[in-house]
């Protein structure tokens, strides 16, 4: 294959707005007699999973849903606080399907493809109806109708939410719906079960090695296609805001099986969680962006006031206004606090790298609701964050009523992930990837409450459309367990768990996995330059080595043992760092949650000059570096191969991203 | 700090099961317990021993896996948190902690502290849901729910399943699980058209999954990690004798 | 239990699935809960009457022997003890299968807010199970001849030709053994604790508790129980210390009788 511009993103021609439309018109159908025949795999239950196993099911496919949880409501969708948008505009405050796509495409700094994204924006509005319809418990007003609320990147209020749990709620709304469907037999369930590897027939995803967790069972699965829905990656830097069983070890295999891994290097980091204070640390926790709508960011003006507040000789309240620097409102007029994440979180790391932050360690920024409690009531802000203040304060142990919180960006979400065409099947034909796991809506960066939109919109309404574009073509039932590419593959994990077992080192899985993930962070983090992330690209393989020569997996795989799947795991992220440090060396511009401390803004600029944005801002080199990097593997060990999938805007105009 | 762990010990399903000490010397106050565990397990596992196992996943205190019984109370003494967020800064130097799993026979032991709660995916199976086909919506907006109803029905919702309320049961009762699951729906008018069907079907799985019955003590909203009021058992009980006396004299 | 499924008529069916539910077998504990409570706000009112004197008392128990021509005892006496039957059937039934649904114990067993009444209801209920039976053996079988043999002396001098028996010295007597007034506190006292769990746990098993109400109801639970403890156990106390004495021929109480005593309304054992 070329490696430039040529691979087919399949998007549909003709006038944006009715691309979506015009493509379900055209795509294939299976008739329901038929339907019945065709059997699915759905690897991951969460949001996009989830709705994408009921829905088929509904619809009269056999689904087989696999997920390592020990049940699929608890899938890591579950922990998104926030909201969800959509464009329904019950605010009546301007906003409509087009504002919402753009602000997304604006929002991913312009790296994502407009189709899909203007589909996005488009059904977003169907998945609040049947999230409503479900039973989710949306916040309402006393009129009984929807409230939302706005979120960072936006200027408009579309924000669904349910407290601070609309992750949770919209989870259980699809868990109950894929629940109904496995009563009724259209869906089989393999909870704690954890898939190995891909298997690919004839240049076809048919089917999965699987291991189930309790028994130590290893077991193949055959369909007539796959369908990936495994989150992200974030856990590359050990310490994130994804659960500790999040990992890349599906979308790894499948890449390594020949699916392109798109983007890596745009990984978000979260502006507002609690602070690390140590290194027994095992993850980081999200305080909700929604607590960015009334509460205000700030440091002190000068280093010594905010050394005083480290060494305890001050308090927050010791401050008076004038000597604090609310740095977002300040750099950001018109958005102010609700930056979007990728900019908040490097405005935070900028502060406290010039000395002012106020965290024990040096790296924390104050989240301040005095002025809101000062002027809406304590009251109505515990109705609004009553849960996430008795959360932060559970953890950090200090009332948040009474002095600011302190906060930092971590690790959250990443955009990149297994390339998909506008049918989300990935390059291997057959297999479909859904949710953060592909790469495909969010560009660079995403905004706030865009991710549970994405999961639904990918699960409920884009892959039951088309998928049958895939299986028209496919004879049911044609590939099974017997085929020699099963027991290949079975062969390669079977021998991969052995090894796993047999090493026998004096090393613990964390502490290699604590090493990886420190640097990662230190290099591949919130901003990157070519020297650290060639100095990563030369001392992974080397963490790797060890760890196939000195990592402890104790027991024995014949039954439940964490240390053994945590081990797989972080094999495959050993592999997976390189990928990413790749793919941020090769990106020689920074764009979103990609930030090469080579490419900002300098006064000399003309955009500076003119005030649209300020130096140290993210520099984009749309000339070079407008494409989606999908990146082939040519084995572990060996630097992947680069194809380029040029991005056309054709209704936007691409622009210097300013919040100002 | 330094503490001495009681910690329930079964390698799988068949063992017996025992109770094994460990001391856990320098511990940071600022970690959480779970953390404390994984230091304790890292040891462990460099001095050539076998881990101790139990589940966790988000430690945010949503995902409603972890599920360690805590000096004999689930989730621990603290209140309206799950294990996850019990920090160390709340024990004493020299504590004793015993550390068991979620007991009750419809939760059999897989391993150490990690049960397998799949009882309550039947459950939900078994009704917990509103019927609606994708795509078959109506407007959002196009049925208002009152703000209270809502409410209600979200403080049902916020159960995370965690399953501390059958552990706390001296009973192992699931009913304050049920009744969240049906409140959370029963109260909501989309939920209303398989109201009946929902809570009798949702009751006798619970019965069948072998759960015991609610003796009113109210133990499981104690350590319901989300302060589930028991207030949903009440109206579980409500629901069901009327679907019982619909379904009695309704001709089917 | 009942097993099987042969044809049956589909109310039937209902019931039996409601009986065979958690829940339904709950609901008819609930039930009869109510019946044995009101009946015991009853027997205790008709018992206080024994500080009306002599004539008062047996009056009324000739009375309930009397009334619907002597039938209204025993439709009184049947629906009770199918209300007792029904409740320890189901209460045992149920606690068996709360003992096999917690298999195994804590080794470090703890609690937050359950009270210990609470706990014990199971071994209250049966202690007052053995309670009731001697209770009935003692005053309404009167197993006992010295009990047994006590003809209303004045009533057969007033109404030449009939007699009946005489309640008042009866209790009198009975309770001047002190082993007996120890097993009757034993009993109501545990009776009451009983209650004090059982009467506020009906209101939640009917579905009709909520967090706003469930101040009322566990108050009104301790009233109920508090209420009959003293109501029950003011008789062998008065017994006891000498403030109620069974005059040799057939003499009024001692006491004077206190102000405003409760009018009876049923009270099926004596007599």
């Amino acid at each position: 294959m070329a490696s430039n511009g040529s691979i087919n993103s399949a998007i549909p021609s003709g006038p944006l707005a009715d691309k979506w439309t015009k493509h379900k018109n055209e795509s294939k159908l299976i008739n329901p007699a038929n339907k019945r025949k065709f059997s699915i795999i759905v690897v991951g239950s969460g949001l996009a999973g989830g709705s994408a196993a009921a829905t088929l099911s509904e619809l009269g496919y056999q689904v087989k849903c696999f997920c390592y949880q020990d049940s699929p409501r608890r899938a890591h969708s579950i922990a998104a606080q926030g909201g969800i948008n959509a464009a329904k505009n019950y605010q009546n405050d301007g906003d409509s399907v087009w504002r919402l796509f753009y602000d997304t495409i604006k929002g991913g700094d312009f790296r994502s493809r407009e189709a899909n994204v203007y589909r996005l924006a488009e059904v977003s509005a169907n998945i609040i109806d049947q999230c409503v319809a479900q039973g989710v418990p949306f916040a309402r007003e006393y009129g009984g109708l929807l409230d939302n609320r706005s979120f960072g990147g936006a200027q408009v209020s579309r924000t669904f939410y349910a407290r601070g749990q609309t992750g949770q709620q919209l989870l259980i709304g699809c868990y109950q719906a894929l629940e109904k469907e496995i009563a009724k037999g259209g869906v089989k369930m393999y909870p704690r079960t954890e898939m190995l590897d891909l298997v690919v027939v004839d240049g076809h995803a048919k089917g999965i090695i699987v291991r189930d967790m309790v028994t130590g069972e290893i077991s193949r699965h055959a369909a007539d296609c796959v369908i990936l829905a495994t989150g992200g990656y974030g856990n590359v830097f050990y310490l994130s805001t994804n659960a500790k069983g999040c990992n890349v070890m599906a979308a790894y295999r499948a890449h390594k099986r020949g699916a392109y891994f798109a983007n890596p290097c745009y990984t978000q980091i979260h502006p507002t969680c609690i602070p690390v204070s140590g290194d027994y640390q095992s993850k980081l926790t999200l305080m909700s962006e929604s607590l960015r709508n009334d509460g205000r960011i700030w440091v002190p003006k000068s280093p010594e006031d905010a050394a005083a507040i480290r060494e305890g000789r001050k308090k927050a309240s010791d401050i008076p206004d004038e000597d604090r620097d609310y740095y977002l409102e300040r750099k950001y007029p018109s958005f102010g606090n609700l930056a979007p994440r990728d900019i908040s979180s490097r405005s935070a790391k900028e502060a406290c790298d010039e000395g002012r932050g106020v965290a024990p360690t040096g790296l924390g920024v104050f989240l301040d609701f005095r002025d809101a409690i000062d002027r809406l009531g304590k009251d109505t802000i515990e109705a609004r964050y009553g849960n996430l203040f008795q959360m932060y304060e559970k953890i950090a142990g200090t009332d948040p009523y009474t002095s600011p919180m302190q906060i930092y960006p971590a690790v959250h979400y990443t955009m990149g992930g297994l390339w998909v065409d506008y049918n989300l099947m990935s390059n291997v034909p057959g297999l479909h990837v859904l949710g953060e796991a592909n790469f495909s809506d969010h560009g660079a960066n995403r905004l706030g409450a865009s991710a549970l939109m994405q999961g639904l919109a990918d699960g409920y309404f884009v892959i039951p459309a088309t998928l049958p574009n895939y299986l028209a073509g496919e004879t049911p039932g044609s590939v099974s367990t017997e085929h020699d590419a099963f027991a290949e593959a079975e062969a390669a994990v079977r021998e991969r768990v052995d090894k796993l077992m047999s090493i026998d080192g004096k090393r613990t899985v964390d502490s290699f996995h604590r090493e990886l993930g420190l640097l990662v962070w230190d290099k591949c983090g919130m901003a990157r330059n070519e020297e650290g992330l060639k100095e990563a690209l030369e001392k992974i393989p080397a963490i790797r080595e060890e760890f196939w020569e000195n990592v402890r997996v104790p027991g024995d795989s014949g039954n439940l043992n964490a240390e053994l799947e945590k081990a797989g795991r972080v094999a495959d992220f050993l592999e997976f760092a390189e990928l990413l440090c790749y793919d941020a060396l090769e990106r020689e511009e920074s764009c979103g949650g990609h930030f090469r401390e080579e490419y900002q803004f300098t006064e000399d600029d003309e955009a500076v000059k003119t005030g649209h944005t300020g130096p140290g801002e993210a520099k984009r080199r749309d000339d070079e570096f407008c494409y989606v990097a999908a990146w082939e593997s040519t084995g572990a060990g060996n630097k992947p191969k680069l194809h380029k999938e040029d991005l056309d805007f054709e209704n936007v105009k691409l622009s210097v991203r300013s919040y100002k | 700090m330094n503490l001495t762990l009681k910690v329930w010990r079964q390698k799988n399903p068949d063992d017996h099961g025992r109770i094994e000490t460990y001391e856990a010397k320098d511990i940071p106050e600022e970690c959480s317990f779970l953390e404390m565990l994984d230091i304790v397990n890292e040891r462990i596992i460099t001095e050539g021993g076998d881990p101790i196992h139990f589940d966790h996943d988000c430690r945010e205190g949503i995902c409603g896996t972890c599920s360690l019984t805590i000096n004999g109370i689930p989730h621990s003494k603290e209140r309206g948190i799950t294990a996850c967020q019990v920090h160390m800064r709340k024990f004493r130097d020299g504590d004793t902690i015993w550390i068991e799993p979620f007991r009750a026979r419809a939760f059999p032991i897989v391993r150490d502290l990690v049960v397998d709660r799949t009882a309550f995916d039947r459950i939900i199976a078994a009704g917990g849901y509103i019927s609606v086909r994708t795509g078959s919506a109506q407007d959002a907006n196009a049925l208002p729910v009152s703000k209270d109803d809502a409410d209600a029905s979200f403080d049902a919702a916020a159960c995370i399943g965690c399953g501390a309320c059958v552990a706390a049961c001296k009973n192992a009762s699931a009913m304050l699980f049920v009744g969240a699951k049906a409140s959370h729906l029963n109260h909501l008018p989309q939920g209303q058209p398989e109201k009946d069907r929902r809570v009798l079907a949702m009751v006798r799985q619970m019965d069948a999954e072998g759960f015991g019955n609610c003796t009113n003590q109210y133990e499981c909203e104690a350590v319901c990690p989300k302060s589930i009021s028991a207030d949903v058992i009440a109206k579980l009980n409500r629901d069901y004798a009327i679907a019982v006396a619909k379904e009695a004299t309704t001709a089917s | 239990m009942i097993k099987g499924n042969y044809k049956m008529n589909p109310l039937g069916k209902a019931i039996l699935q409601f009986w065979r539910s958690s829940i339904g077998r709950k609901i008819v504990v609930a039930l009869t809960g109510v019946l044995l409570v009101l009946f015991l706000f009853g027997h205790v009112a008709g018992n206080l009457l024994i500080f009306q004197g002599r004539e008062a008392m047996n009056s009324y128990a000739q009375f309930l022997h009397e009334m619907l021509h002597g039938q209204g005892v025993w439709i009184a006496r049947i629906g009770l003890l199918v209300a007792f039957v029904l409740h320890i059937w189901a209460t045992i039934s149920l606690t068996r299968e709360n003992k096999e649904a917690r298999n195994a114990r804590y080794a470090c067993d703890n609690t937050v807010q359950a009270s210990r009444s609470s706990r014990i209801m199971i071994w209250s209920g049966l202690t007052v199970l053995a309670f009731v039976i001697f209770h009935i053996f003692h005053f309404t079988i009167r197993v006992d001849p010295d009990l047994a043999n006590l003809p209303d002396t004045a009533y057969a001098a007033e109404n030449p030709g009939e007699s009946r028996h005489d309640v008042y010295a009866m209790v009198i007597k009975g309770f001047q053994n002190p082993l007996v007034v120890l097993f009757y506190i034993v009993g109501i006292t545990l009776l009451c604790s009983h209650l004090s769990h059982g009467v506020a746990s009906l209101f939640q098993t009917l579905g009709l508790r909520s967090r706003k109400t469930s101040g009322f109801e566990t108050k009104l639970s301790w009233a109920v129980a508090i209420a009959l403890w003293i109501g029950f156990l003011s008789i062998p106390f008065a017994v006891m210390v000498g403030a109620l004495k069974n005059k040799p021929g057939g003499g009024h109480a001692e006491v004077a009788p206190p102000s405003g005593a409760p009018v009876a309304i049923a009270d099926i054992h004596e007599g």
